[in-house]
């Protein structure tokens, strides 16, 4: 037993840490840089039924201690992915949580039913927290009774655990959250990005063609370990914690707050090694604050006695 | 593509804000084309975040020394400026597909235009073409006499012109206003400069070979993040895409939306 393995639903996880939807594409290109068998999972690129081109150009900026982005769910289409992408992530020994997204519930329940039956494809998560596009996206993630209603749908098609990706854009987190886990889903991820704009002083005009972006990044740490915090004591599914991870204690952290795993996001984009270091150093680091395995570490901010919350590996 | 650290060498004021930095590492053995690009991180810390894309200027393979000509303009590249020869950078590349030399024959003639801070590629470019017996002519444009730089690099290699948007230094105006006085004869055209200036240049050669090396704002680098990607001109509004980071930053003129 290793003391980085733990179980989600359908995850068997060799450790917590997997690269987060958008900032790792499909794999290829870390791949040639890592062997990408050392990772817990990966969280590929939003797949959406039909190819998507997304938004113009610039659609980064760099923020203090953070960058907006607004892609807009650019992605080949379901079925490129799952002819292409998905076969090229088979050649590992990782499992593959497929971010979902769509403009219309249809659209979720038709990729979800598609995706779900690829035989790498080990959970879904539901991404309707998108806020670069203009229909769904968000608006799906603001609403509890819209966010219940395509879980519900997901979850009647989906063949693998269905987790949902939270938006931090609410006033109630815990609303939405509850929602969903009355819906039927067997997991949360959070959090998407934080609605943010830059406005370049020479022209006047925002920096990003597209007026706002998602802000990720060491940035919106605090927010997401706020939200996690409350949001895992008010429910009992797992939640994967993600914004602005760069090192082993980030993720102690975000244990800590009450996440069972974790994901890196922009940290991919400032060392692409970032995933591997970070998954060779978490056991000296728990090591050092006196925890044999992880499972201990959950939502330790919290609980009275740190219990084994997971079955471990 | 490897992420190495490299020893800073020399950095040296050459003009208005401009910088010339050389850097020394196994990196080196890794560059061939000319127009590739470095994606370098500025500070270890938070602020900024995201690396900074600057094409390679020079490859010294023998001495393992390679050299970035950057403008110290936003935060980034003024944190850039402020390091001192000894330091190490954290640098990752070769990135992205530089210019083809290979199709030039000895006997050739290149046409080379540069605009402001797209000058540096060309440097390592002309240098190579030459090696390959293929001459070159150099258009040059910058905004003012202190913005000049590289001319006489440039002039060990060819003929080489420069045109300033003031006048305060060769021909007054644009790169496009040399090339209509001098007409050079030429069989490939290469450019590297501001949209602006490769849009004209695109369209006063509809008939000759032009390589343009386009610039976008940048995430990963390495092709991960959807960040640079381009419509391509005969499917301007479709589905179809190419990365500037990987499948650039040079172009055919005519492959993709400018
Ligand atoms: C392939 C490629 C090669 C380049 N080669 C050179 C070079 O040889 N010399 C040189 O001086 N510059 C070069 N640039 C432009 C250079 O990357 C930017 O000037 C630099 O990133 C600006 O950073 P900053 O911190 O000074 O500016 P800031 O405005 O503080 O940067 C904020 C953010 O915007 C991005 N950004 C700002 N301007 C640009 C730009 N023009 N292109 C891309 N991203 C930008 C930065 O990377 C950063 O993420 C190149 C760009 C590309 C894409
Ligand atoms: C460039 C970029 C693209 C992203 N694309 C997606 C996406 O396609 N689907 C999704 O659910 N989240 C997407 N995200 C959000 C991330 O998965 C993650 O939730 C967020 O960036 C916070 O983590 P970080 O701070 O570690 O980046 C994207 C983020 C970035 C920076
Ligand atoms: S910069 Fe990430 S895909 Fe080009």
């Amino acid at each position: 037993m290793s003391c980085l393995s733990i179980k989600l639903p359908g995850l068997d996880l060799k450790n917590p840490i997997m690269p987060a939807s958008g900032c790792f594409g499909f794999g290829r290109e870390y791949a040639k840089l890592y062997d990408l068998n050392v990772l817990g999972a990966i969280m590929i690129k939003a797949t959406t039924a039909e190819p998507r081109f997304g938004n113009p150009t610039p659609r980064v900026a760099e923020t203090n201690a953070g960058m907006l982005n607004a892609i807009g769910l650019q992605n080949p289409g379901l079925e490129k992915v799952l002819s292409e992408e998905l076969p090229f992530l088979a050649n590992y020994n990782v499992p593959i949580i497929a971010n979902v997204a769509g403009s219309l519930i249809e659209d979720y329940v038709k990729v979800a039913k598609e995706i779900s039956a690829a035989p790498n494809v080990h959970a879904l998560e539901l991404n309707i927290s998108c806020p670069n596009v203009k229909t769904g996206g968000i608006a799906f993630g603001t609403d509890p009774a819209v966010a219940f209603e395509v879980t519900k749908a997901v979850k009647e098609v989906s063949e693998v655990p269905v987790y949902v990706k939270l938006s931090p854009n609410v006033a109630n987190i815990s609303e939405i959250a509850v929602a969903i886990e009355q819906a039927g889903a067997d997991g949360l991820t959070m959090i998407n990005t934080l609605l943010g704009m830059r406005i370049d002083l020479k022209t006047g005009r925002p920096v990003l063609a597209n007026g706002t972006g998602g802000l990720s990044g060491p940035a919106i740490k605090p927010v997401a370990i706020r939200m996690i915090h409350e949001v895992s004591q008010k429910v009992s599914i797992p939640i994967i914690g993600m914004g602005g991870v760069q090192s082993a204690e980030d993720v102690l952290e975000y244990l800590f707050a009450g996440a069972s795993a974790v994901a890196v996001g922009t940290a991919n984009f400032v060392d692409p090694f970032i995933c591997p270091t970070i998954i060779e150093e978490l056991p000296y680091k728990m090591h050092e604050l006196g925890f044999e395995h992880i499972s201990e570490c959950i939502g330790r901010s919290w609980k009275q006695h740190a219990k084994i919350a997971y079955s471990r590996t | 593509m490897k992420k190495a650290w490299m020893t800073i060498i020399s950095q040296t004021n050459i003009a208005r804000n401009i910088y010339e930095m050389t850097l020394e590492g196994e990196l080196v053995d890794l560059m061939s084309s000319p127009g590739q690009f470095v994606h370098i991180r500025v500070t270890e810390g938070f602020d900024t975040l995201l690396r900074r894309p600057i094409s390679i200027s020079c490859i010294d393979k023998e001495n393992r020394q390679c050299k970035i000509t950057y403008r110290a303009e936003g935060k980034g590249t003024m944190l850039l400026a402020l390091k001192q020869p000894g330091e190490k950078l954290d640098v990752l590349g070769p990135l992205g597909n530089g210019f083809t030399v290979d199709e030039l024959q000895r006997g050739d003639h290149a046409l080379i235009v540069g605009g402001g801070i797209g000058v540096p590629p060309l440097l390592e470019l002309t240098k190579q073409l030459n090696r390959r017996g293929v001459s070159t002519t150099h258009v040059l444009g910058f905004q003012s006499k202190e913005d000049v730089f590289y001319k006489n690099e440039f002039a060990y290699f060819g003929d080489t012109y420069v045109a300033t948007v003031d006048g305060t230094y060769g021909t007054e105006g644009f790169v496009t206003n040399v090339l209509e006085e001098i007409q050079p004869p030429f069989t490939t055209l290469f450019a590297c400069g501001p949209t602006p200036m490769l849009g004209a240049l695109e369209n006063l050669y509809p008939d000759k070979n032009v390589y343009l090396s386009l610039e976008e704002r940048m995430g990963c680098g390495i092709g991960a993040c959807f960040a640079c990607v381009c419509h391509l001109q005969n499917d301007p509004e479709g589905y179809s895409y190419k990365k500037v980071c990987t499948d650039g930053p040079v172009f055919r003129a005519g492959e993709v939306v400018l």
